[in-house]
């Protein structure tokens, strides 16, 4: 007979092992697939044309032969040369002649596979991935209905206890009368000075409290979500299409502006993308938008003519003129590069859940407080990143326990809510 | 070391006034209604004062809550591959002004060059600048530079303007090309294309401070009508005769970075090298001297003749014992180290010249300390060539003249002659950047582009060239000079093609071509020999001199300021807004008089406490009237130290008109100073800046000088300021190396002593700082005092130029000042400078008093000023002992909302506003609004930059370690000596830690004992005397 123990330490074993097997697995598919949006998805979708061909199927189509297949990804144009490969050469052709992107260097094998496997168990079930704000947004809404919960309560309450002063006042009085008490004439209730004093303190804390939340809400944008030159959707382009944000906003990881594209950036895509096919964007109003319509507008700006594809001057091209939504104040200084590349922030943190969000809004008020409040409580890269090398007793004291290993080291342990650190 | 160092003259005698006025920072009432009698009575009372409290929040709340104004995000139509909006690029290029070049690397920040940095691949000036280096990005956004070409005014376009000349031109016989120097190779090309479809043509050189006597003395002793390549830091002894060879003497930036080497000093290195200086007028190289010695102008002669004869076993015949004593030390000197001293003068006498080669070579300095093979090409002038010119031009044989560069009318000692010339000239054309005297009086202005939009090159020295590339379309419609003289001699391509052509063909491909671009410099190692020398002109010289009489009146020396030139820096404000480093005097031109003459004279005894109090204390200075050569000026009169009792001195470069800008302008009407280049004379054939036997003349009349002498006065308890500035003499230090490290023991005895001081010196405990700390170090030794960190400082940090009237209310705005020490005897006082900046102390008296806290601590040790905390109390400058805090005053760069902020300032100030002048801002520092304090950062905008650096990299910070930066500080960078270190102090291979590490036996703390722990050291300055040991 097995003891209860040996049973216990059995089930906890495989339950280990199960579950290190499925997060593994899970991992690389993870992996293949933040792969493939770091890479492929701003020209090609899995199950649609774009710039480029649908992905769905693409081992088949080259015979399974991974590769091949591998050495075209890699560099299309000198698999090409050297092979002479009729497909590919069909291909090439069918994609008015413009190269794919050279990736030699920039993916090695292992991870082209990983893309490979993870077009190969694609689903088209699989639903976008919900960022962090979701959860954000849902705790939220809890917060505003208790708040309403509690407001009634209170309202209800102070019914029942102005109810119970009126009649505790009025047997106060039916008793003083049997006991024969002279009682003075019963003043009204809004003649009462307790009342009015009650009432006088509760408007001039209540107005007070607006007045500095107004005070300090002025220049505050949350929610500004102005109307642009073009719809713009970046549901359609990062959502539906999960073309990563550095493909249009690669200044992120540059420098302090994230930057929006230039009109080339465009281009790129929509110089084959002529027409939107996909599903129907409403805006905010409930108008229906016509996609194909705006991206006329933005050949506008391009001076682009579809029917003359291969005359397109792109040196012709006029900026558009977006109207500028996340305005920091000019005494601010914030740095996109900090947080993208050296805080491994995701853009989803300060931005929202922008694959969802058609034309953009504002998502957090950029308040110094909730600046702030992120430094305080996010942790920097202390082990990962070689420039806290430096900070030697730190890591002594996370080796000895003095810090605490689960908190980390934070934003503001390092001096991150100083003022000379976004203020000079 | 028990020497006394004295800042004016005030503190020298301990005078009353003067210690009223280190009492109070601040000693102007505030711009408010006095409340003596009761709030009530004043004009805006308590109920006035609440109605228009009231008002204001409701307008606010009202104005506030109307829509938020739209704000556009226009990107690029198609963004340029290299270019990342919201990161800087750098491109090398090169400065150049008339002769002098400096190749550099020009910060561009989207699409707008704002800061200039020295190029560090540079074999000339490593990296070095100067003050008018840094200042010269802000005359790209001079709104005085002209706009268009223009036939008599009249703007017409360029074809218009081809076709205009293409007719005048045809037929006309003897044009003539004249140009301030050029030295380079492409353009010098052009030249020659342009001067073979002109076979009668001509290219004169004309420099406005001339250096035709050295030039010529060259090509009598050594057959080449050039400058060499001195090595000053192959010198052991230098001897210099009047050459400001560190302040503005050819190429001051190198000679800087040369002569620092040999000057620093470590633990374990106490050699360094003797510099003796002989001078009438105190200059910023004299003032760096050893050993220093005056002498009259017109004495300059005899004094190279002694020294010849000394350095040759003769006798010397001098009168002056003072005088006779430094030539006979200077010349035993020079003797004990043959091979390795250098003679330099800078007289343009060609005689002087003659004598001081024979001298060099007498002490072989040829071949070692002068390197013939590579000569230095930043002057070419020759006087006499001009002087033919404008007589060729009277005579009316010149057909038409072209000018670039030269402005004769200014700058010639007789303006009149050249005007009368010019008059009978048929054509003249002009492509002055500006409207300067010269073009004028020209038909037809084609300006050319700013550097910082041109193409070309330059050859600063053979063999050793510079390329220039554009940084910046060109704001205005301009063309570059050669591409003028390429057009008109039919040329089919333009300069900017001309120029890669003429590379490629020498270094062989486009590849090649864009490298030298990258790299923005190139040495073509040249086997050059040296030359010979001929001697058969010295005994000529020598009698020459001999003949000379010495003249025995009051004597006038014209001389050249670091910052204004020969005029160049005169529109820049930030660099009239700069110090002068001898002076300290800001946007003016006066007459620079000894403390002996001032008695005489100005009836001013400097040892009568009332009479030098109410010198010093009143701007107002007498105006005294100077007659010289004929012509009479008027200026106002200060009293210089170092100044010879017989001499007074005039810096060239002012009085400009008004169409060069409006800097150069004191008001509408009147410029700032007077020019007087037409005092000077023209004596065997080349131009003389000594004027013998002047009158001076006090007047009844007053005019203010902006002097920053007496601003930020500080206390100090022992009254010789050793506990701020240390100065020792190399003697004393070999004697007792630890002699400055038992005088802080001496200090800090009373609060527990070198050792435990940090911990018991107060009732604080330290504070820990893990991570990173800033630290840094400087070396009284190598700073020369020129004045570059303080314009780079300027430029790097938004800080305001507020103007003369400002200035003389005490509301400067450096955050960096240079100050001024003086030390010993008062007529020729040895001269110390010391770049003071805020502290960052991590005990800061000026943080526990701000009742906002908008002045604390950071964990790296920076002392943080925010901006929009400060309710302006100034409790912080009141407090700070440095006194390096500044108070704005006004809203001086526009940075307000409400305009009526600005209301009483002056036309300086107003300039600086300009959307066109703003270009120049720095976006990555906030630009400050009225009402707040502000001071010196330690350049955290590039602290945070050099940081984030590492960290996209993953790996530590680099502060020099191996001399590889993540980050220079804006001072640290500019300097031409390598003064000033910075860095982490955590990291103790950091090059500041290296610094204070090997520097232990010299370094101190300014005010150490007020246990403010600052985080700024300061190495001793060590004077290379020998004879003043004093023993026990």
């Amino acid at each position: 007979m097995m003891s209860h123990r040996s049973i216990a330490k059995t089930i906890l074993l495989s339950t280990l092992i199960f579950l290190g097997v499925s997060y593994s697995n899970q991992s690389a598919a993870q992996d293949g697939k933040a792969l493939y949006t770091a890479n492929c998805a701003s020209c090609h979708k899995i199950d649609q044309k774009l710039t480029g061909p649908a992905l769905m199927g693409v081992e088949e189509r080259w015979g399974g032969d991974r590769k091949k297949l591998r050495a075209w990804i890699k560099n299309t144009q000198a698999y090409m040369k050297a092979t002479n490969d009729p497909y590919a050469i069909a291909l090439y052709n069918e994609y008015g002649k413009s190269a794919m992107n050279v990736f030699e260097g920039v993916i090695d094998d292992k991870q082209i596979d990983l893309v490979l496997d993870y077009i190969k168990n694609w689903k088209p079930t699989a639903a976008p991935a919900a960022g962090g704000g979701a959860a954000g947004e849902a705790s939220k809404a809890g917060d505003s209905d208790s708040t309403l919960l509690y407001g009634v309560l209170t309202l209800v309450l102070a019914i029942v206890a102005l109810a119970l002063l009126q009649i505790n006042s009025n047997l106060k009085k039916l008793s003083d009368e049997k006991s024969g008490i002279d009682s003075p004439e019963p003043v009204a209730f809004w003649k009462n000075k307790t009342y009015i004093a009650i009432v006088i303190i509760i408007l001039f804390v209540t107005g007070g409290y607006l007045t500095t939340k107004g005070a300090i809400d002025l220049g505050r944008n949350k929610d500004y979500q102005p109307i642009q030159p073009i719809y713009y959707s970046h549901k359609v382009h990062a959502g539906i299409n999960q073309i990563n944000c550095l493909y249009c906003h690669g200044g992120a990881e540059q420098g302090k502006h994230a930057n929006i594209p230039s009109v080339n950036v465009c281009m790129n895509c929509h110089k084959a993308i002529q027409e939107y096919k996909g599903e129907k964007i409403v805006d905010e109003e409930g108008n229906e938008i016509n996609g194909t319509g705006e991206i006329k507008k933005l050949y506008e700006y391009a001076g682009f003519n579809p029917d003359k594809a291969n005359e397109w001057d792109a040196s012709k091209a006029k900026p558009i003129e977006w109207v500028k939504i996340h305005n920091l104040p000019d005494h601010v200084y914030f740095n996109h590069s900090q947080h993208v590349k050296a805080g491994k922030v995701q853009c989803q943190t300060c931005h929202g859940e922008i694959t969802k969000m058609g034309e953009v809004k504002q998502f957090t008020d950029l308040s110094m407080g909730w600046c702030v409040n992120c430094h305080r409580e996010t942790k920097v890269q202390f082990k990962e990143n070689g420039f806290y090398s430096i900070y030697e007793k730190f890591h002594n004291e996370l080796k000895n326990g003095k810090l605490d290993s689960t908190k980390g080291i934070t934003v503001e342990k390092i001096g991150g809510t100083e003022c000379q650190k976004c203020h000079y | 070391m028990e020497k006394k160092h004295w800042q004016s003259f005030g503190e020298l005698n301990n005078s009353e006034a003067f210690q009223q006025s280190a009492k109070d920072e601040f000693r102007e009432e505030l711009p408010f209604e006095a409340a003596d009698n009761g709030f009530l009575e004043t004009k805006a009372p308590r109920r006035d004062f609440l109605k228009y409290l009231g008002f204001s929040t409701a307008a606010a709340a009202v104005a506030a809550s109307c829509e938020v104004p739209v704000k556009k995000a226009i990107p690029f139509a198609n963004r340029p591959e290299d270019i990342v909006p919201g990161v800087s690029n750098y491109y090398a290029t090169t400065y150049v002004q008339d002769g002098d070049a400096v190749s550099i690397v020009a910060k561009v920040r989207d699409g707008r060059p704002i800061k200039i940095e020295g190029n560090e691949m540079s074999s000339i000036t490593k990296g070095g600048t100067s003050a008018r280096v840094q200042a010269s990005v802000l005359d790209l956004y001079d709104g005085a530079r002209l706009r268009f070409p223009a036939i008599d005014g009249k703007e017409v376009t360029f074809e218009a303007m081809d076709q205009a000349i293409a007719t005048v031109m045809s037929g006309v016989s003897n044009p003539v090309l004249l140009t301030s120097t050029v030295n380079s190779p492409s353009s010098l090309a052009v030249i020659q294309q342009f001067l073979a479809k002109y076979p009668t043509g001509k290219h004169v050189t004309y420099d406005a401070v001339s250096y035709s006597g050295i030039l010529l003395a060259n090509e009598a002793n050594y057959g080449k009508k050039a400058i060499p390549n001195y090595k000053f830091d192959n010198a052991k002894v230098i001897v210099s005769l009047g050459a400001d060879f560190l302040g503005t003497w050819i190429s001051p930036v190198e000679f800087a970075k040369q002569y620092s080497k040999g000057k620093k000093l470590s633990d374990t290195n106490l050699e360094m090298s003797k510099h003796y200086h002989f001078e009438s007028v105190a200059s910023l190289t004299g003032s760096n001297a050893d050993e220093r010695f005056l002498h009259r102008p017109s004495e300059i002669g005899a004094v190279a003749n002694a020294l010849l004869a000394a350095v040759n076993g003769g006798s010397i015949n001098i009168s002056d014992s003072k005088l006779k004593a430094g030539i006979e030390k200077a010349a035993k000197a020079l003797l004990a180290n043959k091979g390795q001293s250098l003679v330099v003068a800078g007289s343009n006498d060609v005689n002087v010249q003659i004598v001081v080669n024979a001298i060099n070579e007498a002490v072989q300095s040829n071949g070692k300390t002068i390197d013939w093979s590579v000569s230095n090409t930043v002057r070419a002038g020759i006087d006499a060539e001009f002087a033919a010119l404008v007589d060729a031009m009277n005579a009316g044989t010149v057909g038409a003249l072209m000018i670039y560069g030269a402005n004769p009318v200014y700058s010639w000692v007789d303006a009149s002659k050249v005007k009368s010339g010019l008059d009978k000239v048929k054509v003249k054309i002009s492509f002055s950047e500006k409207a300067d005297e010269t073009t004028q009086l020209c038909k037809y202005v084609i300006p050319s582009h700013h550097y910082l939009e041109s193409w070309g090159d330059a050859e600063i020295k053979t063999g050793h060239y510079s390329f220039i590339q554009p940084t910046i379309n060109p704001l205005f419609k301009t063309r570059q000079w050669q591409d003028n003289l390429l057009k008109w001699s039919g040329a089919s391509v333009d300069y900017a093609v001309f120029v890669k052509q003429f590379w490629i063909a020498k270094v062989g491909s486009e590849n090649a071509w864009d490298k030298l671009l990258q790299d923005g410099v190139n040495v073509v190692a040249e086997a050059n020999a040296g030359a010979a020398f001929n001697s058969s002109s010295v005994a000529g010289a020598v009698a020459k001199i001999t003949a000379y009489k010495v003249s025995t009146g009051t004597e006038l020396q014209l001389y050249q300021k670091v910052a204004i030139g020969a005029g160049q820096g005169a529109s820049n404000p930030w660099l009239q807004e700069m110090p002068d480093p001898i002076t300290r005097a800001t946007w003016d031109n006066y007459l620079i008089v000894s403390p002996a003459m001032a008695k005489t004279l100005l009836g001013i005894d400097l040892s009568n406490n009332g009479q030098a109090d109410s010198y010093e204390v009143n701007p107002p200075k007498k105006v005294v009237s100077i007659k010289a050569n004929g012509k009479t000026i008027q200026l106002p009169a200060l009293i210089i130290p170092g100044t010879h009792p017989s001499t007074v001195g005039i810096a060239v470069g002012y009085g400009r008109d008004a169409k060069v800008g409006r800097a150069a302008m004191e008001d509408e009407t009147k410029s700032v100073g007077v020019n007087v280049f037409p005092l000077a004379g023209i004596v065997d054939g080349t131009v003389s800046y000594n004027v013998s036997d002047i009158t001076l003349t006090a007047t009844t009349e007053k005019h203010p000088v902006a002097l920053t002498q007496t601003h930020n006065i500080y206390d100090t308890p022992q009254g010789n300021r050793t506990e701020v500035m240390k100065e020792l003499t190399l003697a004393e230090l070999k004697h007792n190396p630890k002699e400055v490290l038992e005088e802080r023991e001496k200090e800090l005895a009373p609060y527990g002593g070198l050792a435990n001081f940090k911990e018991d010196g107060s009732i604080y405990k330290p504070i820990d700082k893990p991570g990173i700390k800033w630290g840094m170090s400087i070396d009284l030794n190598a700073c020369n005092g020129c004045g570059a960190c303080v314009v780079a400082c300027s430029a790097e940090n938004n800080v305001s130029v507020v103007g003369k009237s400002e200035v003389l209310r005490f509301h400067d705005m450096a955050w960096l000042r240079i100050d001024r020490y003086y030390s010993g005897d008062v007529e020729n006082p040895k001269v110390v400078f010391q770049p003071l900046m805020c502290q960052h102390c991590d005990n800061a008296p000026c943080e526990n008093v701000c009742p906002v806290a908008a002045t604390n601590h950071s964990s790296e040790g920076l002392n943080q000023m925010t901006y929009n905390r400060c309710i302006g109390t100034r409790y912080c400058a009141n407090n700070c002992p440095y006194k390096v805090r500044r108070f704005n005053w006004a809203d001086y760069t526009g940075a307000d909302s409400f305009a009526n902020n600005q209301g009483e300032l002056n036309d300086t100030i107003h300039y600086m506003n300009e959307d066109l002048t703003r270009m120049v801002l720095n976006p990555d520092v906030t630009v400050r609004s009225r009402g707040v304090i502000e001071k010196c950062s330690f350049c955290v905008q590039r602290l945070q930059e050099g940081k984030l650096k590492a960290k996209k990299e993953s790996r530590p910070l680099k502060t020099g370690e191996n001399n590889e930066w993540d980050l220079k500080v804006a001072c640290q960078q500019s300097c031409p000596a390598e003064a000033i270190v910075f860095g982490n102090v955590n990291d103790k291979n950091s090059a500041v830690s290296m610094h204070r590490g090997t520097n232990n036996n010299r370094l101190f703390y300014s005010l150490e004992q007020l246990h403010v722990l600052p985080n700024v050291s300061y190495m001793a300055k060590v004077r290379n005397i020998e004879s003043e040991v004093h023993e026990g």
